[in-house]
């Protein structure tokens, strides 16, 4: 953008020929105090000398939606001066604005959509806590926008962008967000007021006085500290492993490219914990011959290696009821639900899982034979679908509800001879067999078959859709090397099949990929 | 009892004569009508006017010492027709609600009222619902005003200029025989400012004359010839006598006339846009002090063909700034010059924009046009804001961010219409998708995701009226309608209900039923299970329903058992007994529950009494991040968070703080087999000596089992 100068756009600060007002807009949403951010301004600026004009739009911001809070502030001695009070605008003018304050990035990224935010004028202060939109939330994949984009476009349109997580400052002062902001507003230093005069508006408002003090001293530093926008945080950490493992990390370290530690070595740690050592090690037996493609076929990128390594370890270690009786059931589990709940030490925690097993499920973790002859007899899964048909609440923090859990989990050692992990074995290897066959051919399509298994989550009526899914995707395999960037095509599909929980998407893919097979034909 | 609580801030309607008072918009409205002198009030709440009623509410005590009788009408056509008493009667009266939707409801009554004439001042005060936040179509009151010769005033935005509004209202009411109507626009009416107070009025005429001493006057009821005279009238006598009112009390405004030979004529309510548009561009200062002529219409209905004449004659070219469409005052404008014969070309729509609100920018882009092409001497072209700014001959557009999405308002944390529509959508799920008609109400944001249910809305407590022709032998489907409690009492008991059973529907009909009229704010009506001490509560819906005869009625006590509502909503759907069915959902609007209880539970927290806090939780290892329960609930604290997995990708679903633990994620959870990854904890605070010694066991026991898992996780990871 150009740095024009602009008549008007002169700091607050340096009195001009002619007073303008100081403009204030706040991009909140529900519940976030956006107004009561509003009301400390104006009462701060009416108890120092200035006029002081705010309009809201409520209703909207209570029930969640984004909203502006907006407030012009004019010298009261420019106005006795003149002898009439001035005019004050009841909303914002794009480009007129000194500034913003939003309480989420992807509202930051709105007010300067909005025209609000100028390189020219504006201090941004922007909480860089995100609440997810309905879009981001409900993807079946990861739906989530960009932050670094959003970061990146406040950089480029304020004057001053102050940007940090003011929604966890507030949190770790036991506060709201709106003291926190203030608190940047103070440190941001754009305003004519002094830190006593932001902090006597707080005192007079007499809600929480105390910990709002605590959260606005808090925003009041991170505005000061310089280059407070955090690094994002990347997680490639080394897993740690234990002594019972240590041999097979060796293996690891030994035989597998470096690229590709990380994920194996969680892999092995995975699967020891899920089942046993030798599960691990025949995890490792299962990625040699891919690691042996991927060094003649790959780039060095080792991604094939990484992402079977990945994907054949999540499917390894499925969760069947074992594996959750086996999560739920673990002391670093209850304390995890401890710190959440934020329990203090003189209250009590009771855990109460929401279970509803199917008879698929039962069948899952019993014996091959008895598991099928379950599902085959008739009456025998309609008697269990009578016993599971609603739902069943199992307090975990009770002797029996642990115990049943605990039991549970113990089937582990028997899992090997369970339905489910036949059935699952079985499919792991024909996906395998086709990452191995395709890798010569076609590298990129072989990756792309190795991601597939990213389709397959969930449990019910989610897991069979996604099994149901992947299976469309593996027929399609034979189609799709007949065609150019077959590798492209696929990953199209994978994406058809995330971007609706009813299969139609890809249902609609898949026959706009036969028509095209038969066309080129 | 209503969202906001106003009152320590009703107190400044205390205030005497040369106080300052400093509040926001309606506080002031209600200080001014005290100011007036009334002696009643009415209306029906909604934006932009709810607050105004809940002003109103929380300053009952002092209406009553004046002598003020306030009502919450049953409807905005209940309101208007309030205003009667002042037909025969020097009462002043007010009535206030949202436009224009309200006004569409009150125009029956307020057609009668403006045929007849009034004796006391009667002033209808419309929140004009038109631009950013709004939830209904953008219509103009202003067509009501002309349609039935009701003066509108549209003052500009700052506290004593609407105070001044007010007053003023009620005198040219009383001059004229005519109610008058005030329009205020949705920031106006939460504007924070300050005016000079002066004394209450207590009415000198009160109810209790009226009442005593009763008037009637056959030629002010509208009835043939009756009706025939009053049309005379209205052109005859009380528009030549709001004329004359207008013009020698200076309603209107005109700023720095003569200055140019063009000028601006622009509403009332435009009056601040149009002042930063002139400062932003150099042509006036902060304070309004304008190098351009202004006229500005506080009065926009009618408008004074001497003072446009006046104005135009001697300029070249007028600037109208009128928010909305049909551009009744440009229009007019051409035909009052054009019948004086002045020349002054006009201006309007074809450099503002002829739809949508007229926001700050768009009136300072129209301006800037008009001066670009009548005076562009007068710009200074190195000085322009940003604003109008052009690069290259073009305008520069705004930043565009892919990452930002759109986020409606929707269903809040713990809202008990939430299950209402996931029980639906599981219903749906087996018996495939229906014809659903929606009503307006927080049950209408079922519409968006993501429940993504519901084809229409027709109006306030028109669910069920507007599925009406959905009736035919040639198909067992039936239609499902919503309507809420608001809606429900507002008309919805007769328009829908009885209508269904007289026309014998075979339809389903939903009465979301949370004790508020919950998206007005929460306010109080005839089913509500509140006591108020004003107002008769605790009035079944249910039994109303039987009272106009359908048989086939189905209450729900606790919406949040999903698998409940699924299956009544099956029975409704599948059942083989004929007619129209209604289910009564009922549980409390969740954010009004908090407001009511989180302060009891502090309390009794405090006082050391046995208290369980409940809230959901996810198992991020157990999760495997496809999120179908946020499909099926979209709760605001059920969010999404990055993945602890090294091994996975896509995020897992998470529980915020937040959570009020309304227990829909557990009913999703088992109704629509979802997952094993939810967990409610209870949070037990001053547990008693029981819950101490049985925790103690437990943890013995567990603990014990718990550092066996721990031994062979340590071999595993260090």
């Amino acid at each position: 953008m150009s740095s024009s100068q602009i008549s008007h756009a002169v700091p607050p600060n340096n009195p001009a020929p002619s007073a303008r007002s100081i403009n204030i807009a706040v991009l909140a949403m529900g519940g976030e105090g956006g107004g009561v951010l509003a009301d400390w301004i104006v009462d701060m600026a009416e108890h120092s000398g200035y006029l002081a004009q705010t309009t809201s739009v409520p209703g909207v911001a209570q029930r969640t939606g984004s909203t502006i809070y907006y407030v012009e502030l004019f010298p009261e001695a420019e106005a006795m001066k003149a002898g009439k009070p001035p005019v004050m605008a009841l909303m914002p003018v794009p480009g007129e604005v000194d500034v913003v304050i939003a309480s989420e990035l992807m509202e930051a990224g709105r007010a300067i959509t909005r025209g609000l935010v100028t390189p020219d004028r504006t201090t941004l202060i922007a909480s860089t806590n995100r609440v997810f939109s309905m879009t981001e939330k409900t993807a079946m994949g990861d739906g989530r926008v960009d932050a670094e984009a959003l970061l990146q476009s406040g950089r480029e349109a304020a004057k001053t962008f102050v940007a940090y997580d003011f929604a966890s400052m507030a949190d770790e002062t036991r506060s709201v967000i709106s003291a926190t902001l203030f608190g940047a507003l103070a440190g941001s230093a754009t305003l004519p007021f002094n830190g006593k005069q932001f902090e006597e508006a707080i005192v007079r408002s007499g809600i929480s006085v105390e910990s709002s003090l605590k959260a606005f001293a808090a925003g009041s530093q991170a505005a000061i500290a310089p280059a407070s926008t955090p690094a994002p945080a990347t997680k490639t950490t080394i897993p740690k492993i234990g002594p019972a493992l240590q041999q097979l990390a060796s293996r690891v370290s030994a035989n597998f490219p470096a690229a590709s530690h990380t994920i194996v070595l969680a892999g092995i740690q995975r699967l020891a914990d899920y089942q046993d050592l030798a599960y691990a090690a025949e995890y490792l037996d299962q990625l040699d011959p891919v690691k042996i493609l991927d060094q003649q076929h790959g780039k060095n990128s080792f991604a094939l290696l990484g992402e079977t390594a990945r994907y054949l370890a999540l499917w390894m270690s499925y969760e069947d009821a074992i594996r959750v009786a086996d999560l739920k059931t673990r002391r670093t589990r209850f304390e995890r639900v401890q710190q959440e709940a934020r329990v203090e030490s003189k209250q009590l925690l009771e855990i109460n899982e929401f279970l509803h097993p199917r008879v698929e499920e039962f069948a899952d973790i019993l014996p091959a034979r008895l598991g099928s002859w379950i599902l085959r007899t008739q009456w025998v899964a309609a008697l269990i679908n009578r016993v599971t048909k609603n739902g069943k609440v199992l307090k975990t923090t009770s002797l029996s509800g642990f115990l049943q859990l605990y039991l549970v989990a113990s089937l582990r050692r028997w899992r090997r001879s369970t339905l489910r992990f036949k059935r699952e074995h079985q499919r792991i290897h024909d996906w395998l067999s086709h990452v191995k066959e395709l890798a010569p051919l076609d590298y990129e399509l072989a990756l792309e078959v190795a991601e597939c298994p990213r389709l397959i989550k969930g449990y019910g009526d989610t897991y069979v859709l996604g099994n149901r899914n992947f299976d469309a995707l593996m027929q399609a395999l034979p189609a799709l090397r007949r065609i150019k960037d077959a590798a492209a095509h696929l990953r199209g599909l994978r994406d058809a099949a995330l971007a609706d929980d009813t299969g139609a998407q890809l249902a609609a893919a898949l026959k706009e990929l036969s028509i095209r097979q038969e066309a080129s034909v | 009892m209503a969202e906001r609580y106003f009152k320590k801030e009703v107190q400044s309607l205390y205030l005497g004569e040369g106080q300052e008072f400093r509040g926001e918009g309606i506080l002031a409205v209600t200080k001014a009508l005290l100011q007036s002198g009334i002696s009643y009030v009415a209306g029906y709440q909604g934006a932009p006017i709810s607050h105004l009623m809940d002003v109103l509410t929380d300053a009952n005590d002092i209406l009553a010492e004046l002598g003020v009788h306030f009502e919450h009408s049953a409807s905005e056509a209940t309101a208007a027709a309030t205003l009667a008493a002042s037909v025969n009667y020097p009462l002043r009266g007010a009535v206030t609600f949202k436009s224009t939707v309200g006004t569409n409801v009150a125009s029956d009554a307020l057609a009668n009222l403006a045929s007849g004439g009034v004796t006391g001042g009667a002033l209808i005060i419309v929140g004009e619902d038109y631009g950013e936040g709004s939830s209904i179509m953008q219509e103009r009151s202003h067509a009501f005003a002309m349609k039935s010769q009701i003066w509108l005033l549209d003052p500009r935005p700052n506290l004593p200029s609407i105070v001044r509004a007010v007053e003023q209202g009620f005198e040219l009411s009383e001059a004229s025989h005519t109610p008058v109507m005030l329009e205020l626009r949705i920031r106006a009416c939460h504007v924070h400012g300050r005016f000079i107070a002066k004394n209450n009025v207590r009415p000198e005429f009160t109810l209790k004359d009226a009442m005593e001493n009763p008037v009637r006057d056959a030629s002010r009821v509208v009835l043939p010839p009756g009706s025939f005279l009053h049309e005379q009238e209205k052109i005859h006598t009380r528009w030549p006598a709001a004329q004359k009112f207008i013009q020698e009390n200076h309603l209107n405004e005109f700023f720095a006339d003569g200055a140019q030979d063009f000028g601006i004529i622009l509403q009332g309510g435009m009056y601040n846009s149009v002042v930063r548009g002139l400062e932003l561009l150099g042509l006036s200062n902060a304070f309004g002090d304008s190098k351009i002529p202004l006229y500005v219409l506080n009065v926009t209905y009618p408008l004074i063909d001497a003072e446009v004449t006046k104005f135009c004659a001697g300029k070249r070219a007028v600037l109208v700034v009128e928010e909305g469409q049909p551009d009744f005052i440009e229009q007019n404008l051409h035909a009052i010059l054009r019948k004086a014969g002045i020349a002054t070309t006009i201006f309007g729509k074809d450099l503002l924009t002829m739809a949508g609100e007229y926001t700050a920018s768009v009136v300072t882009r129209g301006l800037h046009k008009f001066f670009a092409s009548q005076a562009p001497a007068l710009l200074d072209h190195n000085h322009l804001p940003r604003l109008v700014q052009s690069v290259g001959g073009q305008q520069a557009s705004l930043p565009i961010i892919n990452a930002v999405q759109p986020r409606p308002p929707s269903f809040c944390t713990g809202c008990p219409e939430r299950p209402i529509f996931t029980a639906l959508k599981l219903a749906e799920r087996e018996l495939g998708p229906h014809h659903i008609s929606s009503d307006i109400g927080c049950h209408l944001f079922s519409i968006l995701p993501p429940f993504n249910l519901g084809a229409h809305t027709m109006g306030y407590g028109l669910g069920w009226a507007s599925a009406a022709a959905f009736k035919t032998n040639d198909t067992s489907k039936r239609t499902i309608s919503f309507m809420g409690d608001g809606g429900f009492w507002h008309n919805g008991l007769t328009s829908g209900v009885g209508n269904a059973v007289f026309n014998q529907s075979d339809s389903v009909l939903v009465v979301v039923d949370n004790s508020y009229t919950a998206a007005t704010g929460g306010q109080d009506i005839l089913s509500s299970q509140a006591l108020n001490p004003i107002r008769t509560t605790r009035q079944p819906i249910a039994d109303a329903v039987r009272g106009v005869g359908v048989k086939w009625v189905k209450t729900i006590t606790n919406t949040y058992n999903v698998a409940a509502v699924r299956d009544i909503f099956k029975e409704a759907l599948t059942t083989k007994e004929k007619g129209p069915k209604v289910i009564v959902a009922q549980s409390e609007c969740a954010l009004n529950e908090q407001r009511r209880t989180k302060p009891q539970i502090k309390k009794r927290i405090e006082q050391g009494q046995r208290v369980v806090r409940e809230r959901f939780g996810v198992d991020p290892d157990t999760c495997t991040g496809d999120h179908s329960c946020i499909r099926l609930s979209g709760c605001p604290s059920l969010t999404v968070m990055p993945n602890p997995d090294p091994l996975r990708k896509d995020p897992v679903a998470a529980v915020l703080d937040s959570c009020i633990g309304c227990g829909l994620c557990g009913e999703v959870a088992h109704a629509a087999r979802l997952c094993p990854s939810f967990f409610r904890a209870e949070i037990i605070s001053n547990p008693g000596r029981w819950d101490r010694l049985k925790n103690k066991f437990r943890h013995a026991v567990i603990g014990m089992l718990q550092r066996r898992i721990d031994r062979r996780l340590a071999r595993i990871t260090a």
